[in-house]
């Protein structure tokens, strides 16, 4: 190998480099590929163990308390604007028999409880998270966030933003979860 | 008007930074000095408009000029003076005046304190700091104007400043880091300007070793004031979290160190030009990498702003044009021919190598970790994401390496190294002390914080140990060396006692590192006022809660008093700390301030959480053995690279040398 031609490796890494950028970035652009659906390190794995405070009662809930078919873990708080938006179609959710567990992330649980009372409860329990311990393993970026939770209990898909009919239909009915 | 007028000047500065780009390399072709001469003029112009540009934007920010969107978006009223003009910074466009301005620090730097080198070399590094300028400058006007007004009606309050960014370590953080982003543009220029001109002797290396060492410190003091900013902020009491962002300021910190060295082998010695000149370009290239990472919406992370494809696009354009065009160049006219002299295989030539070879290699470790999700998902292989350990297994081995490596690195001589007996039993008594230093520091620690003695923390701390030890006992046999004591301290010269303190800095920062890492402790636990939890040694118990107001948010206070026992001693109490729950009122945010009790050898932390029934709370508690040294030595790695630039031969002005030093001593 001519001496000169090493001197061109650092030009051929750097174009490959950016012909990857330049192809994330026109998905990006084309509306093809959205980087808020970030892959979650934990697709394909089971959701992490956890003990939290139930928001309602005063009983400690455990993975063992997760329901037995597929459901949806919804990141959720009462400072979370786009969450208030969210919230009725979460509520037309429950109303089609659809599983839900709240993860009330770094809220008061003062102000959660009575923003349930006031928009309507389509929980079927609520974890409070106040440390956001549950949030950091699950690799939460901020609030809402959705999981997909298959009946083994493995996720299997994850929403990062609102959950409302478009997402539904086009990423969580075609992973054919029994509900 | 006064936005007006600084959006106005900003303007200007576009067709300034394009005939600053332009004539004078003009005149460096024609040989004309006068065209020349002008790039040091327009640099003084462009700093001046673009000072009074971002202090237009201040003074808006200031005033609560709500009829500017940006003010709207990133401040309120309720905000403190101090927090207004950091949120100048604390959004996309705003922190890219922030750069610009930078930028044109340097470049004005540059054309005021470089009047000892030739006049073409001056004027072509000025010229390809005007095109790096063009390119951000058009960035910010055509894509991200900071003056926009909001047309439809003004608002009587603002949104709120992010309360993550309400801080002190923040108002500092990003200017630190820009400075040192940007500064690593100057290395570049100089190495693009040498490429031109086809000039790579010891000069070269001369007169860009000073600009680099200062940007190199200002990206070290940046980095650590971010780390430092996250472990009390976050709450989390984390430092480091492997965070795509913090990678992409991870990288150019550690091509510059590897730039920093191997200038020095090109300086003293005139070796590895055309690694040294890719060094520099790599280091520059990869800040504006960084940039493109937060900023083109590709990757979403605590630190990244609002996305913006259109965005995104210009800057993928602008660094493509920028890297690719610069190693173009590099591979059409680095020198090919082994520069230098030969040297043997012991020797500091080869010793800098195995210090650029590691670095480049912890580089490649960053690198990858970051870029491989990315890839994987543009290649439709799926998404994977990389996390905290892999980047811990590929560094802890590689970091401790380094660290026995440079044990012996200042003894180490040019050219070839002769190892005397009497040399190699000094090393092993070194070694031998720091062996039993290390027990000793291991078994008080495990004594103080009643854990186990762990074999791990005392491999670290004897490697740590044998590079303080090791380097101190070199200082010492160079001050005896020169006779008398006191006479002596002051004929080493200063990039020698930088290279002292940056390199003890290091085994600090790493003795800090691998403590923290083994012997931190957390729990998470519920409390009730008189509550108490015990981790290891310590016992923490929640003493009262109160309420706080203050201008722009609501506090709920604890106050946690903290007991320690020793081995075989009575619990006696140590402080109280008072951490908090902050709700921002304008934009409705949580935040917990953490309370902390610092000290060399370990922080008490304890971070408060939310109510969880009347009376009872929340509480995150941890003990952090060292943690303070990983800041403390990247302050002396940082004052380390000052140092050096300080030395006298930076200053020596027209004393243009045509050959390598081979003359200096030989220990220098």
């Amino acid at each position: 190998m001519s001496s000169r031609f090493k001197l061109f490796i650092p030009l051929i890494i750097f174009t490959v480099i950016a012909a990857v950028f330049f192809r994330l970035e026109s998905r990006i652009v084309s509306g093809e590929y959205d980087p808020s659906l970030l892959p979650s390190a934990l697709i394909g794995h089971p959701v992490p163990e956890f003990s939290l405070a139930s928001l309602s009662t005063n009983r400690q809930l455990t993975s063992s308390d997760l329901p037995k078919q597929a459901y949806i873990i919804n990141v959720w708080a009462s400072w979370c604007i786009s969450c208030r938006v969210e919230h009725s179609y979460l509520n037309a959710l429950s109303q089609k028999g659809i599983k839900i567990i709240g993860l009330n992330y770094k809220d008061r649980p003062v102000d959660a409880l009575q923003w349930l009372e006031r928009l309507g409860n389509p929980y079927l329990f609520n974890l409070s998270d106040i440390n956001g311990q549950l949030g950091l393993d699950l690799g939460v970026y901020g609030a809402p966030e959705n999981y997909i939770v298959g009946a083994d209990g493995i996720i299997r898909y994850r929403h990062v933003g609102i959950l409302d009919d478009k997402v539904w239909r086009d990423k969580i009915a075609p992973l054919g979860l029994l509900w | 008007m006064i936005p007006e007028i600084g959006h106005f000047a900003l303007l200007l500065c576009l067709p300034l930074a394009l005939v600053m780009a332009i004539v004078p390399l003009i005149g460096v072709a024609a040989k004309n000095s006068v065209w020349m001469r002008f790039a040091s003029r327009l640099a003084v112009m462009q700093w001046l408009l673009l000072f009074f540009s971002f202090l237009a934007l201040s003074y808006s920010f200031y005033i609560d000029d709500f009829s500017v969107k940006l003010v709207t978006l990133h401040s309120n009223t309720a905000l403190p003076w101090y927090f207004k003009l950091s949120a100048v910074w604390g959004n996309h466009e705003g922190s890219l005046l922030l750069w610009v301005l930078i930028l044109a620090s340097w470049t004005l730097a540059v054309a005021v304190a470089s009047n000892s080198i030739p006049l073409a070399m001056k004027t072509r590094v000025l010229s390809v700091l005007a095109m790096i300028s063009v390119g951000f400058l058009a960035f910010i006007i055509f894509t991200s104007n900071p003056f926009e007004r909001s047309l439809l009606m003004t608002p009587s309050e603002g949104n709120d400043l992010n309360p993550l960014l309400q801080d002190i370590g923040l108002i500092i953080h990003p200017p630190m880091l820009y400075i040192g982003y940007v500064g690593f543009s100057v290395a570049f220029a100089f190495a693009i300007a040498a490429l031109l001109e086809g000039r790579f002797d010891a000069n070269w290396a001369r007169w860009t070793r000073p600009w680099t060492n200062v940007a190199w410190a200002f990206l070290t003091v940046g980095i650590a004031l971010g780390s430092w900013w996250a472990y009390y902020e976050l709450g989390w009491g984390g430092w480091w979290f492997w965070d795509p962002v913090e990678n992409a300021s991870l990288m150019p910190w550690l091509a510059g160190a590897a730039l920093v060295h191997s200038l020095s082998a090109t300086e003293k010695r005139g070796v590895f030009k055309s690694w040294t000149i890719l060094l520099a370009l790599l280091a520059f290239s990869l800040s504006l990498l960084g940039t493109f990472l937060v900023r083109s919406g590709i990757l979403v992370s605590v630190h990244a702003f609002a996305s913006d494809p259109e965005r995104g696009l210009f800057i993928l354009a602008f660094l493509f044009l920028v890297i690719g065009g610069s190693l173009l160049l590099y591979a059409l006219r680095a020198p090919v021919m082994k520069g230098g002299t030969a040297f043997a295989l012991i020797s500091r030539e080869n010793f800098l190598l195995i210090n650029n070879v590691l670095f480049s290699i912890s580089l490649t470790v960053v690198l990858l970790g970051t870029l491989f999700p990315l890839i994987s998902t543009a290649l439709d292989l799926g998404s994977y994401s990389v996390g905290a350990p892999y980047f811990n297994a590929m560094f802890a081995p590689l970091g401790l390496l380094t660290v026995f490596i440079m044990g012996f690195a200042p003894f180490i001589t040019w050219q070839k190294f002769k190892l005397f007996k009497h040399q190699s039993i000094q090393w092993a008594l070194c070694f031998l002390m720091a062996l039993l230093l290390s027990v000793l520091l291991i078994h008080t620690l495990s004594q103080q914080f009643s854990v186990n003695f762990n074999v791990f923390a005392f491999v670290v701390s004897s490697l740590c140990l044998w590079l303080i030890l090791n380097t101190l006992q070199h200082f010492f046999f160079r001050l005896k060396q020169g006779g008398r004591f006191f006479h002596s301290f002051s004929q080493l010269s200063l990039s020698y006692y930088g290279m002292v303190i940056a390199h003890i800095g290091l085994a600090v920062m790493v003795l800090g590192i691998g403590i923290t890492s083994i012997y931190e402790s957390q729990k998470d636990v519920r409390m009730a006022v008189n509550d108490s939890v015990s981790i290891n040694a310590y016992r923490y118990q929640l003493s009262g809660i109160s309420s706080v107001t203050a201008s722009n948010y609501d506090a709920t206070r604890a106050s946690v008093d903290v007991y320690h026992r020793a081995k075989g001693e009575s619990s006696r109490l140590i402080t109280t700390l008072y951490p908090e729950k902050r709700f921002y009122r304008a934009s409705r945010n949580m935040m917990t301030e953490a309370g902390i009790d610092a000290s060399l050898t370990r922080d008490l932390y304890v971070a408060l959480g939310e109510q969880l029934e009347p009376g009872v709370w929340a509480v995150r508690v941890h003990v952090k053995p060292f943690v303070r040294c990983i800041w403390l030595g990247a302050v002396f790695i940082a004052l380390g690279a000052i140092l050096a630039t300080f030395d006298k031969r930076y200053k020596r002005s027209n004393s243009v040398r045509s050959e390598p030093a081979l003359a200096s001593p030989p220990n220098h």
